[in-house]
C-alpha cells in the first residue's frame, strides 16, 4: 500500500510520517501529482495560513490534483480547511470540496475565548467509518483559530463556543480539524481505520 | 469542551533526564524519550522537555533527541533552553517539536518573539517567564533564576503576547520546590487579561493544588516535575481526582 503525504508549505508532515510509522505504514513526501495519483491513500496535512498554502498549491497545480482524486483523501488541520469553499482567513477561495465556510473565533466577551484554542476538547455526533473505533466523546488535540461551520458534510462536532466541524466527510474526501498524529491512542485509531479504507 | 492540560516537564542535560528516577516499569528513567512516552500512556496531556546542556555540541544532540521523541510520543511536546534564533527554532520544529519556549533571550531582545510568531506561527511559540514576587510585585528573572530584572513579569508577558507569544509558561521561584501550591494571584492576572493560554509552573505538592490553580487561577494548563518524577502523584490519580471535583479534564 502506497500512502502519500501532500508536500507543501506547511508544517507538521514529519509528525503524521512518524504516527504512521507507529502504525507501521511507511508514508512518502511528495508533490509529484503522478505519486499523488498513484497512491492508495492520500494526507493533506498542514500547519499554517490559508493564502500562502493556496498560492503554492496553485502554483504547482496540486489544487486540481488534489481535488480530481479518487482515493481516500484525509485532510488535517489546516488541509481541512483548505478542502472548503472559502476561508475568512485573509479572504482567501479555496478548493470547495466541501460547501463549508471557514470563519474566525469570535469571542463573545474580550479575553473570555482564548485564540488560537489549544488543547484537548471533545468530539461528538460521530457518523463516519474513521471513527469506527473512536468512541464518541473522544478527546483529540486542537491548535486551530479558524474554524468550520457545521455543515451536511459535518460527521464529528466540537464546541468552542460555537458547534462547529470536527471531521467532514464526502464520497472518498475526509477530514479533521484536530490532530490524530498527535492525539494519544484515540487519533491512533482514527489513522489505523482511515488507513483500512 | 476544551479541557485544562497536566504536564510533566523533563529537564534534559547531555540528551539524558536530569531528575529521571525510580520508574520500576521503565528500563532507563534517565531515558528521555522512554520517560516521555511512559507520561503520555498515562495520560499526560503534553510533555515540555527544558534542555540545560551547556556545550558546544548541545544543538545537535538536542535535535536527535527531539526526533526520538517525535518518533516516539503520541501527545504534543515543547522544547525550550537555549533558544535564539528563528533557525534553532527551524531545526527543532523540523526535527519534530510541535512548540518551542524561549525564554531570556526573547526578554534581551523581543523581536525575537515577532520574528518567531511570523515564521511559524505562534500557536508553536511559547514565551517562558521565571518571576519572584518582592517589594510588593512579580518581577522577571533571567538566566535560570540568577538575573533579576526590574520589569514586572506582567508587563513582559503582555508585551511579548502582542508580539506573538502564543502561551505563556509562568513559574514562580518563590513557590517552585516548595510544594506548596502554585502562585495563585500572579497566574490569575496574567490568565484573566491576556488572551493566550497560561501555565502555571512551580509549587505543586498536592492534587489539591492542581483544584487551585485551575479554579481559583483560572490557568489553562499546570506543570510540574518532581511530583512525577519521584511518584509522588501519579497523573491517573491525579486526572481521576481532578475529574472529581468538576475540572474538565481529559480522562
Amino acid at each position: 500500500m502506497k500512502t502519500a503525504i501532500i508536500k507543501y508549505n506547511a508544517g507538521n508532515i514529519r509528525s503524521v510520517l512518524f504516527a504512521l510509522d507507529r502504525l507501521g505504514v511507511q508514508g512518502t513526501v511528495t508533490d509529484d501529482p503522478e505519486e499523488i495519483r498513484a497512491a492508495d491513500k492520500v494526507i493533506f496535512p498542514g500547519v499554517g495560513e490559508a493564502s500562502t498554502a493556496m498560492q503554492y498549491l496553485q502554483q504547482r497545480g496540486l489544487d486540481k490534483v488534489i481535488t480530481s482524486l479518487q482515493q481516500p483523501v484525509l485532510g488535517i488541520c489546516l488541509g481541512l480547511q483548505l478542502m472548503c469553499k472559502h476561508s475568512e482567513e485573509n479572504n482567501t477561495p479555496c478548493l470547495g470540496i466541501f460547501d463549508v465556510e471557514v470563519k474566525r473565533f469570535q469571542s463573545p466577551v474580550a479575553n473570555l475565548l482564548k485564540i488560537p484554542q489549544i488543547g484537548w476538547n471533545n468530539i461528538a455526533g460521530l457518523h463516519s467509518t474513521i471513527f469506527e473505533k473512536v468512541p464518541e466523546n473522544s478527546y483529540m488535540y486542537f491548535v486551530h483559530s479558524y474554524y468550520a461551520a457545521l455543515a451536511p458534510e459535518t460527521v464529528a462536532i466540537a464546541n468552542y463556543v460555537v458547534n462547529y466541524s470536527a471531521a467532514l466527510q464526502k464520497d472518498n474526501f475526509y477530514a479533521v480539524q484536530f490532530h490524530p498524529e498527535k492525539s494519544a491512542e484515540a487519533g491512533q485509531k482514527l489513522l489505523e481505520s482511515f488507513l483500512k479504507l | 469542551m476544551l479541557t485544562k492540560r497536566i504536564i510533566p516537564c523533563l529537564d534534559i542535560k547531555d540528551g539524558r533526564t536530569v531528575k529521571g528516577v525510580n520508574f520500576e516499569n521503565i528500563r532507563d528513567a534517565g531515558d528521555p524519550i522512554e520517560l516521555g512516552a511512559l507520561y503520555a500512556q498515562q495520560g499526560a496531556d503534553e510533555l515540555v522537555f527544558l534542555d540545560i546542556t551547556a556545550t558546544n555540541e548541545r544543538r545537535k544532540t538536542l535535535a536527535e533527541l527531539v526526533t526520538g521523541i517525535a518518533r516516539h510520543v503520541n501527545i504534543p511536546f515543547t522544547v525550550g533552553g537555549g533558544i535564539s534564533s528563528v533557525e534553532d527554532v527551524y531545526v527543532l520544529l523540523q526535527s519534530g517539536a510541535d512548540k518551542i519556549s524561549v525564554n531570556t533571550t526573547a526578554f534581551k531582545r523581543p523581536e525575537l518573539v515577532d520574528e518567531l510568531s511570523r515564521e511559524f506561527g505562534s500557536q508553536c511559540i511559547v514565551l517562558a517567564i521565571d518571576t519572584r514576587f518582592e517589594e510588593g510585585d512579580w518581577y522577571v528573572y533571567l538566566n535560570g533564576g540568577r538575573v533579576k530584572t526590574t520589569t514586572k513579569a506582567y508587563d513582559w508577558a503582555k508585551e511579548a503576547v502582542d508580539r506573538g507569544a502564543g502561551e505563556i509558561l509562568l513559574t514562580s521561584m518563590n513557590n517552585d520546590g516548595t510544594k506548596q501550591g502554585f502562585a495563585l494571584d500572579i497566574t490569575g492576572q496574567l490568565s484573566q487579561n491576556l488572551n493566550v493560554p497560561v501555565i502555571a509552573s512551580g509549587g505543586a505538592g498536592t492534587m489539591d493544588h492542581f483544584t487551585e490553580v485551575f479554579e481559583n487561577a483560572q490557568a489553562d494548563a499546570a506543570l510540574a516535575a518532581s511530583i512525577f518524577h519521584y511518584k509522588e502523584i501519579e497523573i491517573p490519580d491525579l486526572k481521576k481526582y481532578l475529574y472529581s471535583k468538576g475540572i474538565n479534564i481529559r480522562f
